[in-house]
């Protein structure tokens, strides 16, 4: 499993590309703007200089910060392919979003309610409907979220790699109960996930 | 200069005499402050009720609004800063002031028509109260998302109505504007001689009137699948909520651009007139302010990469995102430039201006972050985008409008304001705005949807922080009104040109007569020529 490249990181990558940037542009201008300010303050620089433009400069900043956003757009447009290519052999999951919970179709006909339960180490596909408004899907720690929407097949799909309890929530806005559609996520081994599955449904 | 009367001392028809004058008024200058009064009282309700949003988020669980109040509360609260403050502060309040005296005019073409956009606006206002003492206020978000919005019991339909009545405000005001622009100019005035504050609400103008009637529509079909359920959006009937999301956000994006842009073109007025030095790049801010308009209005459905919409779509739209970060960019580069080797006098509308540089370039930013597709999918609708448009809209838009506030302030009413106080209060409003808005940039990204009255334990101290920032920001919001409503007190004292400007409404009476001048202005040949203003200074011994 391990040329599967996982979404979560380009995401990530993508993301640190763009705050970092951001970061060192906002210091430098602000740094910049406060220093002319300081500099040539009245009482220090009466009589201004009358520039009125440079032709040279005015096309440095059109055309650097153009490179600059087009390398932003391909690193985010790299990692939301990431996100829409889904590796072969992934479990499929069903999931319907109603108000207010979020139901979960297992492979095996297995159901659960706001509790999402897989194996470590495998590709996830989420499969998305709704049943009465629209709803939105965010695990944050996975980097996926998606709407669900009737009619129309989305999907998301994302690769754990580490153990533990994550959670999930809804992040379209649906009513009064939207903040309550939260839901867990266990990364657990691929030995306890058989055992999980096979289990019955107790409700 | 005194023995001139100002537009308040117009003579008014006997019956008229009064208030009643001025709601009978086709003066431009009184059309302007009918709405400055009326959009202060919205935007300091809708700020009273962002207050009490955050409020309920500084504890976890339910405090004191409950879900569905806390629903109807963010809703106002989004449906009167966008409809009510935002859209219309700039270019109702100081477009309807100033341009036609910055083109040198006496009034704008159809003074008719301007009324009656002031009484649909008004009209507006109302309704959207009244929708509030009917059935419930909407708890759908200012956004009236299908199929929930189809769905809701609360009173959408009044409110969509009140937003319908508040759109043709909207475009009447930017039909107005555009012939004003094209067939009022002074003679001498040609287009690259117009001040950018103009030229930025011409660009606004055309996107008003070509973007809003898309809403208009997209209203009314929402009206029509509550009442009738012809069943165009509602998925149940074979409709599309895609397609509501395409409408909405066909007009709601490019409406994003017509709350910033002039914005904009109030810094590039303010930036050169306290640096006495001509704006860095007029054309290069007048090409950039045109395509802002033009791009804006492509980028719709970049909110919409997680609804369901085919990749390809995603790819352009991400891509036309990024293009129009480019205008941006060259006017925050070109108001900086323009304080190199300046002459630069401190004052508070010019630290607001700074003050809007910051900020905005944070919005601008972050928006970087929410174009990228891939990066966009983690943080759409957290309280990551939540952060972004208040840097964008009120640390952009909100900022301009007080800084606009306290520069033309003198002009419109004759009175100067306490600096000292205006220097506190936007010291609290800045230092609050950083001190709410940066932790939800951290909530966001940690995974906090917005929309949420209630979350989980690890969002506490953020959401806690934020409410303090919120505080100060708000007392620095009151304090900043109270020091410039209190002049009105005080018996006039502003000279016609307190600051060294060069357009040309300091060329005029502060407050200015009714027909604007009394003698032909003169118009520059290039607009940002300083030579005068600073010979005219370095003659005068030290101070004013």
């Amino acid at each position: 499993m391990n040329d599967i490249v996982n979404p979560a990181t380009l995401v990530d990558r993508s993301l640190y590309f763009i705050i970092g940037f951001s970061f060192i542009f906002l210091f430098a201008i602000t740094v910049v703007m406060i220093f002319f300010v300081v500099r040539y303050r009245r009482s220090k620089n009466p009589i201004p200089k009358d520039i009125r433009g440079n032709k040279m400069l005015e096309t440095v900043w059109v055309v650097l910060p153009a490179f600059i956003a087009l390398s932003m757009f391909v690193s985010g447009w790299k990692s939301y392919s990431g996100l829409r290519n889904v590796p072969e052999g992934a479990i499929e999951i069903e999931v319907v979003g109603q108000s207010f919970s979020w139901l979960l179709y297992y492979p095996n006909e297995k159901e659960t309610e706001n509790e999402i339960v897989f194996p470590i180490n495998t590709p996830i596909k989420l499969n998305l409907t709704f049943s009465d408004v629209i709803h939105s899907l965010f695990i944050p720690a996975f980097r996926v979220k998606v709407d669900a929407v009737k009619g129309i097949e989305t999907y998301a799909w994302f690769l754990p790699e580490k153990m533990g309890e994550y959670f999930f929530q809804c992040t379209e806005f649906c009513g009064t109960g939207h903040a309550d559609m939260v839901g867990v996520v266990k990364v657990v081994s691929q030995q306890e996930y058989e055992e999980w599955v096979e289990k019955d449904d107790e409700w | 200069m005194e023995t001139v009367k100002s537009f308040f001392e117009t003579p008014a028809p006997a019956r008229f005499k009064g208030v009643l004058s001025w709601l009978i008024t086709t003066d431009h200058k009184r059309i302007g402050l009918m709405y400055l009064f009326a959009i202060i009282f919205w935007f300091l309700l809708a700020v009273v009720l962002g207050g009490l949003l955050r409020l309920e988020l500084m504890f976890q669980g339910e405090t004191f609004l409950s879900a569905q109040l806390y629903n109807s509360v963010f809703t106002l609260h989004g449906v009167i800063m966008i409809f009510l403050f935002i859209i219309p502060a700039l270019p109702a309040v100081f477009g309807n002031f100033f341009l036609p005296i910055q083109i040198g005019t006496d009034d704008v073409f159809f003074p008719k028509l301007n009324l009656l956009s002031w009484y649909l606006y008004m009209a507006g206002g109302v309704i959207a109260v009244i929708s509030l003492f009917s059935d419930g206020f909407p708890d759908t978000g200012w956004t009236f998302y299908v199929p929930f919005s189809i769905s809701t019991n609360t009173n959408v339909s009044t409110a969509v109505s009140a937003a319908f009545v508040l759109g043709l405000a909207s475009m009447l005001t930017g039909l107005n504007f555009i012939t004003t622009i094209h067939r009022m100019r002074n003679r001498a005035m040609g287009w690259l001689q117009m001040p950018l504050f103009t030229w930025t609400l011409y660009a606004t103008s055309w996107v008003q009137l070509l973007a809003t009637p898309v809403i208009s529509i997209t209203l009314i079909l929402v009206v029509i699948e509550r009442y009738l359920g012809v069943g165009l959006f509602d998925p149940s009937k074979g409709g599309d909520p895609i397609l509501y999301q395409h409408l909405f956000w066909m007009y709601s994006h490019p409406a994003v651009y017509i709350m910033i842009l002039p914005g904009m073109g109030v810094i590039s007025e303010i930036i050169p007139v306290f640096s006495r030095k001509s704006i860095f790049g007029y054309k290069a801010i007048v090409a950039s302010s045109m395509a802002i308009a033009v791009a804006g209005s492509l980028v719709w459905a970049h909110h919409m990469y997680t609804s369901g919409m085919s990749d390809t779509a995603v790819f352009v739209f991400s891509l036309l995102t990024f293009v129009v970060a480019i205008p941006s960019a060259i006017k925050v580069f070109s108001w900086v430039a323009t304080l190199y080797k300046g002459s630069i006098q401190m004052t508070p509308p010019l630290f607001l201006s700074l003050c809007f540089i910051y900020l905005f370039s944070v919005g601008g930013l972050t928006g970087l972050v929410l174009g990228a597709a891939g990066a966009n999918i983690h943080v759409h609708d957290t309280h990551f985008v939540v952060s972004h448009f208040h840097f964008t809209m009120f640390g952009g838009t909100g900022f301009a409008f007080f800084a606009a506030l306290h520069y033309w302030w003198p002009k419109m009413f004759g009175r100067m304001y306490n600096f000292k106080i205006a220097y506190i209060a936007s010291i609290l409003v800045t230092g609050g705005f950083i001190f709410h808005y940066v932790p939800m940039f951290i909530l966001g990204l940690q995974g906090m949807p917005r929309r949420y009255y209630d979350y989980l334990p690890q969002f506490e101290s953020g959401n806690f922080l934020a409410g303090f920032g919120a505080a100060f920001m708000i007392v620095g919001i009151f304090l900043m009104f109270a020091n410039l409503l209190l002049t009105l007190r005080k018996d006039r004292d502003a000279s016609s040109d307190p600051w060294g400007g060069i357009t040309l409404e300091w060329q005029t009476a502060s407050p200015p007569p009714l027909h604007n001048f009394t003698t032909e202005p003169e118009v520059l040949d290039y607009p940002y020529d300083f030579t005068g203003v600073v010979e005219k200074y370095s003659k005068k011994p030290k101070g004013e």
